[in-house]
Formats: C-alpha cells, structure tokens, sequence
C-alpha cells in the first residue's frame, strides 16, 4: 500500500518548521518517528499535502532533571524512555508503559511527542501522560504554551494543538511511588483492548486506555478512592460516565467489563 | 528528492519520489531483494532492517527518512568470504526456518536485540521478537536460535 503523493520538506531547526506551517498550516502535517501517520497514510485514511519531517531535530530529544518534574523532548523516541536511568528512578511508569508500546522497532521509531500528538485513544502513553497529570508545551508562531494533559486530548485523533503548533516538551511531576500499567489484548504487539494506568501517590490516579473517544480518567474510581473506597468497589465505578468504543475486539460491554476487572488488579498491585 | 545512503556498506545516491517507503526503495532501486514485505502494515517483522545498528520496519518509513543513515540488510551480515554472521549460522544449525519468508526480519530484529541486551534470557527473546510474526508457528527453534546465538556472540566468535 502506497501513500498518496506529498510535498515533502526537511526541517532542520525548529523555526523552520514553524515557518513551514504558518506557511502551510492545514494542509501540512509533522512527521517524527511516523509510526502513527505512515500506516494511516498508507491505508489513505490520511492525505496530507504536505509532510514535514521534523525527526531530524535531534535536540528535541531528551530526558532532563527540573526539580520537582521531569522533562522530555517530544522528538524522545519509546525505547529511549524505556532505558532513561532517571525516568526509571523518578518516573518508573513512564519507562514501563513506554517499553510496552508496540514491539522494539516500533519503539526505535516512534516518539512521545508524536504519540501524544497523534492522540489515538488506544494508545499507551496518552494515559500515561494523563494519569501523571503532565503539562504539554507547545511552540507556535506567536510563542509558545503550556497544555495541561486534562485538557490536551479534545477528540478522536483530535487534539489541543493548532495546525501552526509543534509539540516541543512534556513535563511530568517526579512519581516515584507504585505504579501499574495493565494491557489487555489478544495479540503480542496489538493496541491494548483496553488498559489501565494507575498510580499509588496521593491522592490515587487512574487512567485508561480504550474507553472512549480520548484517552480518560477513570473519575468516578479516583473520587470513590479518596473518598476511603476499596480497591474492589472502586473498580466497579470505572466505566462510570464513559461511552466505551464497540468494535471488531469488543464490544462496549465488554470493555466496561474489562475496565472493571483491570482497575481492580491495577489497585491491587499498588497497594490501595 | 535525493535521497543519500549507505546500505551493507556502499554508499548509494538516488532521485526518489517522497512516498517511497524503505522497503520498496531497498528492494526495487538499490536491488536488494533479501529483506521481504510480509504484512504491509507494519505488523509482521519480516522487512526488519538495521538503521544505525537498531531494528526498524522498513515498511513503515519513507526512504527520505533513512536519509544520511547506515542501513544494514540481511545481504549485509555475512563476512564477504561468506562466513554466515552467528545469528545466521545458528537458524541454520537449529532449524529456526521452515518457509523462511519471516527469516531475514527475524534474523535482523535477532542481532539487534542481542545487541541490547548481552544477557538474554529465553523470556526476553520471547519478547523482543514480538514484532515478528512466523506464521509456520516455528517460535521454538527461532528462541533457541537466538539464544544459541547470544551465547556464541559473548563467547567472542566475531560478529
């Protein structure tokens, strides 16, 4: 499978490509590591006029100590963060979650910025990034902003991005407390059916994989913990408000079931 | 577009069309027919190849992206006397191939992961080849072959 003709357009610095989508803007897409949009290109769900690659810009790729949090160039690749001595000692979940995405090519190719950006519900490290209630930065041409993740994924595939945006750093608070991260799917390197992304530090975060057209919390669970619940009858409110996908894995029932069941063993493994 | 590349170690130069993807520039351009499109849709693993020493799907990259690199096929591995690479040697003396579509993939996605991992166990082989489907089921003898291999590589036969 082919992908429909492009324009293609090397960005050597930043500002460049900036100037290339204020130029462009909603013709043109960002290509990093392309593991998302290549196989969406290639099946012509995607049709960009303009590709601009950005994966040359090495120095958007990095793992950085700022005090109570912890900075990561977009351009990081998965298996970059699943090896980072410092997310493995203050951000574990991080580095787990990004060992999990896909298989070991996919993790050689594919970034975060290019993951949360592509803002795919199904993917791994969006809940991640909710759950540790991460800040996104954004550079456009009027300057650039910060995104916290609670309000970054706004749709399917949709995010709070402008076309004139790129994706530069995500923060997250150091979290080096219990963490579980449980995928449930049917094949080795699937999208997870449905996953769950949970965190022991106070107060308790929950979040999932799969549920809905964005990445989510699962608040209903949060708000039963911290109002003394059980792990057991919290994970019964984890689908509490959502409108689960049905599709050729599951159906929206059955996700809802799945959701309960993760949550529960997530909770458990933590401790709560 | 030019595209610029060093591939098992010759240096190639071409005009290509931004949508080409690695795999069909590898095989149809540069004429290098070893490493095979399975699945197309960056599932299978068996158009593995080696880009700056790690484990990609080419299928899954347009031939622009691999602009400046080092990429390395299965046609690469062998020394030029025809010594098989360990990893190649050991599919052979285990049997890791029965139709063999999958093998060059599995071969390369092998030597990377040796690569990262000196210490590999049976669980991490497991692991690290879940991007690589054999769809003759021929998992036992692929793991043993990769063990086998790490093994001869710490040994210090050369790779």
């Amino acid at each position: 499978m082919i992908p429909a003709a492009f324009d293609y357009q090397r960005a050597s610095t930043l500002d460049e490509a900036l100037s290339i989508l204020a130029d462009r803007g909603e013709d043109a897409k960002l290509l990093a590591g392309g593991h998302s949009l290549l196989p969406l290109m290639r099946l012509r769900l995607a049709t960009p006029a303009v590709l601009v690659d950005i994966g040359g810009l090495r120095d958007l790729s990095y793992v950085q100590d700022r005090g109570d949090e912890v900075a990561i160039g977009a351009l990081t690749r998965h298996r970059d963060l699943q090896i980072s001595e410092l997310l493995l000692n203050q951000v574990p979940v991080l580095a787990h979650v990004a060992g999990q995405v896909g298989d070991p090519q996919v993790r050689h190719r594919g970034t975060i910025g290019g993951s949360l950006a592509h803002g795919d519900p199904a993917s791994d490290l969006p809940a991640a990034i909710l759950a540790l209630d991460g800040t996104l930065c954004a550079r456009g041409t009027s300057g650039e902003r910060t995104i916290p993740a609670t309000e970054f994924f706004t749709g399917f595939l949709e995010t709070a991005l402008r076309p004139d945006e790129v994706l530069t750093e995500i923060r997250v608070p150091k979290s080096p407390g219990k963490f579980s991260f449980k995928k449930f799917n049917r094949r080795a390197q699937d999208w997870a059916i449905v996953g769950v992304v949970a965190l022991s530090d106070s107060p308790a975060r929950v979040a999932l994989v799969n549920m809905a057209s964005t990445p989510v919390r699962a608040s209903a669970t949060e708000a039963a913990l911290a109002a003394g619940a059980a792990a057991n009858e919290a994970a019964q409110r984890a689908s509490e408000g959502l409108e689960p996908p049905s599709d050729t894995n599951a159906t929206t029932e059955f996700r809802r079931h799945l959701a309960t069941v993760l949550v529960r063993r997530a909770l458990e493994e933590v401790g709560l | 577009m030019q595209v610029r590349m060093r591939v098992n170690g010759t240096e190639y130069v071409h005009e290509v069309e931004p949508r080409l993807l690695l795999v069909y520039y590898l095989r149809e351009v540069v004429g290098l027919t070893g490493t095979n499109v399975g699945c197309d849709t960056s599932s299978c693993g068996a158009c593995t190849v080696l880009l700056d020493g790690e484990s990609v799907k080419s299928c899954t990259m347009l031939a622009l992206q691999a602009d400046g690199a080092e990429i390395t096929t299965i046609e690469g591995l062998a020394s030029p006397d025809g010594t098989l690479h360990p990893v190649q040697e050991a599919f052979r003396q285990n049997h890791a191939l029965q139709c063999g579509y999958c093998t060059p993939g599995m071969v390369m996605a092998a030597v990377s992961l040796i690569r990262e991992h000196p210490d590999l166990d049976e669980a991490t082989v497991r692991e690290g080849l879940e991007g690589n489907l054999c769809r003759c089921t021929g998992y036992h003898n692929i793991v043993k072959a990769v063990l086998a291999a790490a093994s001869a590589m710490s040994a210090g036969v050369p790779a």
